[in-house]
């Protein structure tokens, strides 16, 4: 099989059929089910709990009931379950376990929990403010960072330009919600779930209860979508079903449903970007760049959020002087994780959005404007890296102004009934971990079997959730060594007998964990008239890579996947409703694996970014999420969906399996800007958050109509 | 309250003793094993969960066992069966239209749903029909092109098809 050739989806048909299983429909024998007892407050000490008489077979599993009370992610602040005080309004207090679901609901409305109640912290102004301090760190920051390149304090005769760019939450609103089951057998501790990270999930559960490497087994099921939303979360659930079934030695099952998802689930991180830039000759030569994110309570994957939103800030620009900083603050709501794009949404919106506002300022076109900081091969990332790649965004530029006829329909004007805009925006995405975290924290190894009967079987840790992983590596395998796709045998994995090949997230598994499988598939192919034998790869860091875990100094990214959008809007005169018409985008992501995956990520990144920039409009009050359903969270139908047209451009990544590089956050990360731009440039005003909601438009509007009297 | 509640699921009578205040979800799902049918949302705004009720389509977490009394249901494990599945699967798998596939059982039933009362839809009806099917994955275009591929392959097989209204 060639690589170019364009295969159908592995797991197209039974997906299709509905006869695949995901965790909700496994069966397991004599299964109890579990539900969430829930903090009500939003910080808190628990004072009593009181229970009502619990029936027979009816357990409550609590902080009591395992061994180690921390989730283990990068550090262990999170507890399993609250210890005597609770710090946001749903955390987990214990789970309610039992045969019948309508029983378990009773106890639960018939619990009650009785508080004395602490002050809390709400936004990042008061966590700043820091009257009341939530943490033990000083002035609520988890984590604070800076760095800059160039000497911005010797510009002079700069003009100046400033303004604060704010992001909200977003909900993944993966279709499939959060699940683990968990089972012991033989000694064994087995955890199922719908998850991204199955050795994420075993380390936590190996913390959480000591059993140790060989008795603690995590098994991917078909997991139904996860957009980050399903890489930190699930470890918390597993331990907590882990937890009950050791104490009840039956299968333990925690699904959650719809509303207690959206609500209590890692979300994206609101932020809050400061951004002074310094203009001379029409060029920004230098930048101060300030960005603050809420973490909630405990500080999960937040810190490494914060550097991906930091060290993608000179977006796709060459900025010569710039001053880096950014902060994550703990406040008393729902705690915020991954979600595509890692950081970068925040701060490109940030970014974009001021290139943008400062173009039309200086009566430039933003895109002439945006393209003549275009950065090149050889010049230096803002963390003083070099990049050592390729960088084709002139040729993006080229072929994004034909397909979306920029020039022309720059001309368009207003309808009667509606004002016309178009934006433009240009970013990058780095592929993989941030700068030596492959090589040093991940350490990816994968494994290939040759098998008698001629066929290949993947064995990695890495998971199909959508994104087509089940077609993309396989075809990898396949093309290298000659043989049918149909051949290459990849399943769910199962920890017992994959390998650490890392986490599916960060745009590494293609390019990371497929340019492994594309190297031991050399040496399958060398011996493949041998009988049966296996063949393991360890990842190794290409040698440019550089990089400072003190300083943040050097290479933040082994490479750079690009993209350029255009939208054009209408904003309805009356109402103030946008519709996007077009949406227009160039790739570059070295080289497509297979083009019908990478539209798929380009379509669904696309309409995700446009819920983030205009619809998408989650808000905590009091440290509660407002909008719980489908209903009250609107996310895109296909009557939102624009029409949609992409190109690539072709730039093969050397140490990229046939040159791929990352695709999947990419596509999502270009679409608030380039939305938020087209309206500005529709309603002639400037905005600064997204999603840009009729509303908003509204408030904008008639702030500076009432200020022109 | 358990009584006993016939109806006719994909083509077979068959009988239950339950609450008829049971959603038709959790009968499909648990006592029949029909896990093609999946819940998204509970609440009636997802999709996830459609089925045919004589031949209406319908969420099916918002249907309590009550009103299927004597009724026909079908579900994918029945609609799978047919000619016009296997066109519309072929349509899906060509575009590309799954990816996680969490939603596509119910967008293809409320594909059918579309292709019975329309034959041949425009981009606008198709969006139309589908409306009611959430979808976070794919970006719904290549949906779309999933359709007019089954229109173009076997179109005619919905236009001749009056039989089951
Ligand atoms: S589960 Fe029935 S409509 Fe969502
Ligand atoms: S394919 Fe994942 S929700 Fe549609």
């Amino acid at each position: 099989m060639r690589i170019n050739t364009r295969k159908i989806r592995t797991d197209g048909k039974e997906k299709i059929r509905g006869e695949n299983k995901y965790l909700e429909d496994l069966e397991f024998k004599n299964l109890y089910y579990a539900r969430t007892l829930r903090s009500e407050v939003s910080r808190g000490i628990i004072k009593e709990i009181i229970y009502p008489e619990i029936p027979e077979n009816y357990y409550i599993v609590d902080k009591n009931d395992i061994y180690r009370n921390e989730v283990k992610m990068v550090e262990v602040d999170m507890p399993i379950f609250a210890k005597d005080q609770v710090n946001y309004i749903g955390e987990p207090i214990s789970l309610i376990v039992g045969q019948n679901k309508d029983v378990i609901i009773d106890i639960i409305n018939n619990t009650k929990v009785i508080y004395e109640e602490l002050p809390s912290v709400y936004s990042m102004e008061e966590a700043k403010a820091n009257n009341v301090t939530i943490i033990e760190k000083e002035n609520n920051e988890f984590v604070s960072h800076e760095f800059s390149t160039g000497d911005i304090s010797s510009l002079n005769n700069c003009e100046i330009f400033d303004g604060v760019y704010e992001t909200t939450y977003q909900e993944q609103l993966y279709m499939e919600k959060q699940g683990a089951v968990g089972d012991y057998k033989d000694g064994e501790l087995i955890v199922y779930g719908s998850m991204q990270c199955p050795y994420y999930v075993k380390n936590a559960l190996m913390h959480a209860t000591g059993y140790n490497e060989i008795n603690t087994r995590v098994i991917q099921t078909d997991t139904g979508g996860a957009f980050g939303g399903k890489e930190e979360y699930p470890s918390l659930m597993a331990c907590q079903v882990a937890a009950a079934t050791l104490k009840i030695k039956n299968p333990v099952r925690l699904i959650f449903d719809r509303r207690e998802d959206i609500m209590y689930t890692t979300k994206r991180h609101p932020s809050k970007t400061y951004i002074k830039s310094y203009v001379k000759n029409n060029k920004i030569v230098g930048i101060d760049i300030d960005i603050s994110l809420d973490a909630g309570p405990y500080i999960g994957l937040s810190d490494v959020v914060l550097q991906r939103a930091l060290f993608t800030l000179n977006g796709a620009y060459q900025i010569e002087n710039a001053n880096i900083k950014g902060t994550v603050y703990a406040t008393n709501n729902v705690f915020t994780g991954a979600f595509r794009g890692f950081g970068a949404p925040q701060s490109m919106f940030a970014l974009e959005q001021h290139f943008n506002q400062v173009a039309n300022k200086l009566k430039i076109d933003p895109f002439e404007f945006k393209k003549s900081h275009f950065v090149k091969q050889g010049q230096k990332t803002v963390t003083n890296g070099v990049y050592v790649e390729k960088i084709k965004l002139d040729e993006i530029a080229d072929k994004l102004e034909k397909l979306s006829d920029y020039k022309n329909k720059m001309k368009l004007l207003d309808t009667e009934d509606y004002y016309y805009g178009i934006g433009v925006s240009f970013v990058p995405h780095g592929g993989g971990f941030t700068g030596d975290g492959e090589a040093e924290h991940i350490k990816a190894k994968v494994k290939l079997k040759k098998n008698k009967n001629n066929t290949v079987e993947i064995l990695i840790a890495n998971v199909e959730m959508g994104q087509g992983a089940k077609t993309a590596l396989p075809k990898i395998v396949a093309s290298v060594i000659d043989i049918n796709l149909e051949d290459v045998i990849y399943n769910n994995p199962d920890t017992k007998y994959v390998p650490d090949s890392g986490p599916t997230v960060a745009s590494r598994t293609t390019m990371v964990v497929g340019r492994l499988l594309y190297k031991a598939a050399e040496k399958v192919k060398e011996r493949f008239n041998e009988e049966e034998f296996i063949i393991e790869e360890n990842f190794k860091a290409p040698d440019y890579l550089v990089w400072d875990p003190e300083t943040f100094q050097g290479n933040a990214y082994m490479s750079y996947s690009w993209s350029g959008n255009v939208a054009e809007v209408l904003v309805d005169k009356i109402t103030y409703d946008v519709t996007v018409k077009n949406i227009y985008g160039v790739y570059d992501v070295g080289y497509p694996i297979d083009i019908k995956l990478v539209e798929g990520q380009i379509h669904g990144g696309i309409i995700q970014g446009m819920g983030m920039g205009m619809m998408e409009n989650m808000t905590s009050k009091n440290g509660k999420i407002e909008q719980n359903n489908f209903e009250a969270y609107s996310v895109p139908t296909i009557k939102d969906m624009p029409h949609m047209e992409f190109d690539l451009v072709i730039n093969e990544y050397d140490d990229g399996p046939y040159g791929a590089k990352g695709v999947g956050e990419l596509t999502l990360v270009g679409i608030p800007p380039a939305i938020a731009s087209a309206i500005e440039n529709a309603v002639n005003k400037e905005f600064f958050k997204v999603p840009v909601t009729p509303e908003y438009i509204l408030e904008v509007k008639e702030y500076a109509d009432r200020n022109q009297i | 309250m358990q009584i006993e509640i016939k109806f006719n699921l994909n083509g077979e009578d068959v009988s239950i003793m339950t609450d008829p205040v049971r959603r038709l979800l959790d009968v499909l799902r648990e006592d029949f094993k029909l896990t093609g049918v999946k819940e998204g949302c509970s609440e009636g705004e997802c999709g996830a969960c459609v089925v045919f009720v004589n031949d209406i389509l319908v969420n099916s977490c918002m249907v309590p066992m009550a009103n299927v009394i004597n009724k026909k249901v079908m579900s994918i494990e029945g609609f799978k069966q047919t000619k016009e599945f296997e066109v519309i699967e072929k349509g899906f798998l060509e575009a590309g239209a799954v990816q996680c596939g969490f939603c596509t059982p119910g967008m293809i039933m409320a594909t059918e749903n579309l292709l019975r009362n329309i034959s041949n839809p425009s981009v606008e009806e198709i969006k139309e029909g589908l409306s009611g099917n959430i979808c976070r994955c794919t970006g719904y275009q290549t949906i779309i092109e999933a359709v007019q591929l089954t229109v173009k392959d076997g179109g005619e097989l919905w236009k001749s098809n009056l039989t089951s209204l």
